[in-house]
């Protein structure tokens, strides 16, 4: 029971890693339908960004995670200006393609320009070992577990309760009829890309503190792992974005602790595909009625 | 008459084109650097062309390819270790046909209900448990991959084998079944209306589709010589997608001339390292903003428009004949 307690502890750690992310994938997906292909290199960007600016400004973890969020909301917001935008009109799986070529060409620019290798994430944070009932947390994962849902909290603030979040649900649902009540659309698609970014770049700062080691290509395997949270969770919706996060999170950990770890990613993408036989549309997601 | 003499010319641009890479070979114009380009590019025309019908014709948003691509390379390097000539490797192609239909099927009833990106996302997954399970099987020799596979295949296997798919899935498209497709792809609902059962032909362009697939990985195996699982991930998959796009969805002219284009380009900017995939992704996203149909949209090459073109010209009428 104890080792299940544990490893559990460690999965949400993971899980709200994934989480993050997929709630930026599910917000880009459900206002322009697009999959973003790019959002596990932004989260790159922003651990590389932590990294950066710790060892060079010797800045303590808040103002790291606090600026890596601001550069790569910014970051979000001129690939969607410069990449997505001309696109609106355009066959969503050249979209699709579209968010390929800036995923390359985010992670062989990083390559190019600051080399290929690994390298060890400055540990800002002492390391320390908490116990509790025979659990051992580290304070690392509790930060990790806190950020996340303060963040997860924050956003699900902005979306419901803001005059912003109400412009996005109501783009996401009818971009049209959005327009015509006098919603800028650019502006609010704009805005969701910097706000997804945003959490990928705390993201990536909180998984530099965690793994102790980034490189140029770490954001593709957690940013397809994540978009599968999302699909899991309902893609489209916020909550089931955290929930799906933290299920693929729990579920890999616990698949490792029994002794599959060669068999991980494929547990999760059975997860997956069995979720979509039996609720195409994730655990919380709207299913559309058909028209003829 | 008419119909004959355009498949005579198709014919003829077949042979003239072996004769043709046969005499630079022979000439030593191709190098054994270009040869490898142009069976590289082969390959990638048999696993695009195939995508194409799923993607462009079925309207089935696959992204799970390369896994498919992997039971035919696996298989065949199997085989072909215990039954190391010509007539193994052909037993290997056909073994692999029947193991990637078997999981096309598998994989392709369940999922092939499902719309769009869910599909994809879907086939993507199972293209990855493909990969897992050969990264961790005995007989696949886990994650070290399978090498020293006796090289059975140059480029003329691969040429002839180029054109017996493509002819296959060109004109399984534009029979019936090409035809029932395209309703589906247009309108499920209204295809379904009319009496066409939308899982059925979906499902058989599924089949068909990684069928060749699995032929370009039997190829691939026997050609490098060289495979692991890593080979066949998601990137792969994604790889052969771009292709697709690139060259027009629907448009089996433009995948032919996106591969080898991409081919080209890829052997031409090999020498740059992490540069080289910086440029290409530059190009594929200027392609996609200045050409969102990709090269040539709907453009299909066909012999019989040209035909018809210059006997109206000739007639100085414009006989609608029957067109393809």
């Amino acid at each position: 029971m104890d080792v299940f307690l544990q490893q559990l502890v460690n999965g949400l750690s993971l899980g709200s890693i994934y989480a993050l992310l997929a709630l930026g994938y599910t917000m880009v997906y459900g206002i322009i339908k697009l999959i973003n292909f790019a959002h596990g290199d932004i989260y790159m960007i922003g651990a590389f960004w932590g990294y950066y600016i710790i060892n060079t400004y010797h800045v303590d973890f808040f103002v790291a995670l606090v600026s890596a969020m601001v550069v790569t909301a910014i970051l979000g917001m001129v690939i969607e200006f410069l990449a997505y935008r001309p696109l609106r009109k355009a066959p969503r799986i050249t979209a699709l393609i579209t968010a390929i070529g800036v995923s390359y060409f985010l992670e062989n620019g990083m390559s190019l320009l600051f080399g290929a290798n690994t390298r060890d994430f400055p540990q800002i944070i002492t390391h320390k070992t908490l116990t509790f009932m025979g659990i051992e947390i580290s304070n690392i994962q509790v930060l990790i577990l806190c950020t996340s849902i303060f963040l997860m909290i924050v956003l699900q603030i902005i979306v419901k309760k803001t005059k912003m979040g109400i412009a996005m649900r109501a783009v996401a649902i009818d971009p049209d009829a959005a327009e015509l009540m006098g919603i800028n659309s650019n502006h609010v698609i704009s805005f969701t890309f910097g706000l997804g970014s945003a959490l990928a770049g705390a993201a990536g700062v909180l998984i530099g503190l965690y793994y102790n080691s980034i490189d140029p290509m770490m954001g593709m395997v957690p940013g397809i792992k994540a978009f599968v949270a999302a699909v899991v969770g309902g893609i489209g919706s916020i909550p089931g974005a955290a929930i799906g996060g933290f299920v693929i999170g729990t579920l890999e950990t616990l698949i490792q602790a029994v002794g599959l770890s060669a068999y991980k990613d494929a547990a999760v993408y059975i997860v997956l595909i069995l979720i979509l036989i039996v609720l195409p549309t994730g655990l919380l997601g709207k299913s559309a009625k058909e028209k003829v | 008459m008419k119909n004959l003499k355009i498949r005579g010319v198709w014919l003829v641009l077949m042979i003239a084109g072996f004769y043709l890479i046969n005499f630079l070979v022979g000439a030593g114009v191709i190098d054994s650097f270009i040869e490898n380009m142009i069976v590289t590019i082969g390959i990638n025309i048999i696993l695009a062309v195939g995508l194409n019908l799923i993607i462009g014709y079925a309207g089935q948003f696959s992204l799970g390819h390369a896994g498919f691509m992997a039971i035919g390379a696996y298989t065949t390097a199997i085989i072909v270790a215990k039954l190391p000539t010509t007539i193994g490797f052909y037993v290997s192609i056909f073994a692999g046909i029947a193991i990637a239909v078997l999981f096309a099927l598998i994989i392709g009833i369940p999922t092939l209900r499902l719309r769009g990106d869910y599909l994809a996302i879907a086939t993507m997954g199972a293209a990855e448990i493909i990969r897992v399970i050969i990264n961790n099987l005995k007989i696949t020799n886990g994650a070290a991959g399978m090498f020293n596979i006796p090289n059975l295949a140059s480029w003329p296997t691969v040429y002839i084998l180029v054109c017996v798919t493509t002819i296959i899935i060109v004109n399984f498209s534009r029979s019936r079944a090409g035809r029932a497709l395209q309703a589906i792809r247009d309108d499920e609902i209204a295809a379904e209306s009319v009496g066409i059962t939308p899982l059925k032909w979906k499902l058989a362009a599924f089949v068909l589709g990684t069928a060749t697939a699995s032929v370009a990985g039997s190829l691939h195996a026997v050609y490098i010589q060289t495979i692991t699982p890593g080979d066949f991930g998601i990137m792969s998959s994604v790889s052969l997608l771009i292709i697709v796009v690139m060259g027009g969805v629907g448009s089996y002219t433009g995948t032919v001339v996106a591969a080898v284009i991409l081919g080209v380009l890829d052997t031409a900017l090999q020498s740059l390292g992490a540069l080289r995939m910086l440029i290409y992704a530059v190009i594929l996203i200027l392609i996609m903003m200045f050409k969102p149909s990709g090269l040539l949209g709907h453009y299909e090459l066909s012999f019989t428009k040209i035909w018809d073109k210059i006997s109206s010209r000739s007639n100085k009428i414009n006989p609608k004949g029957e067109q393809s």
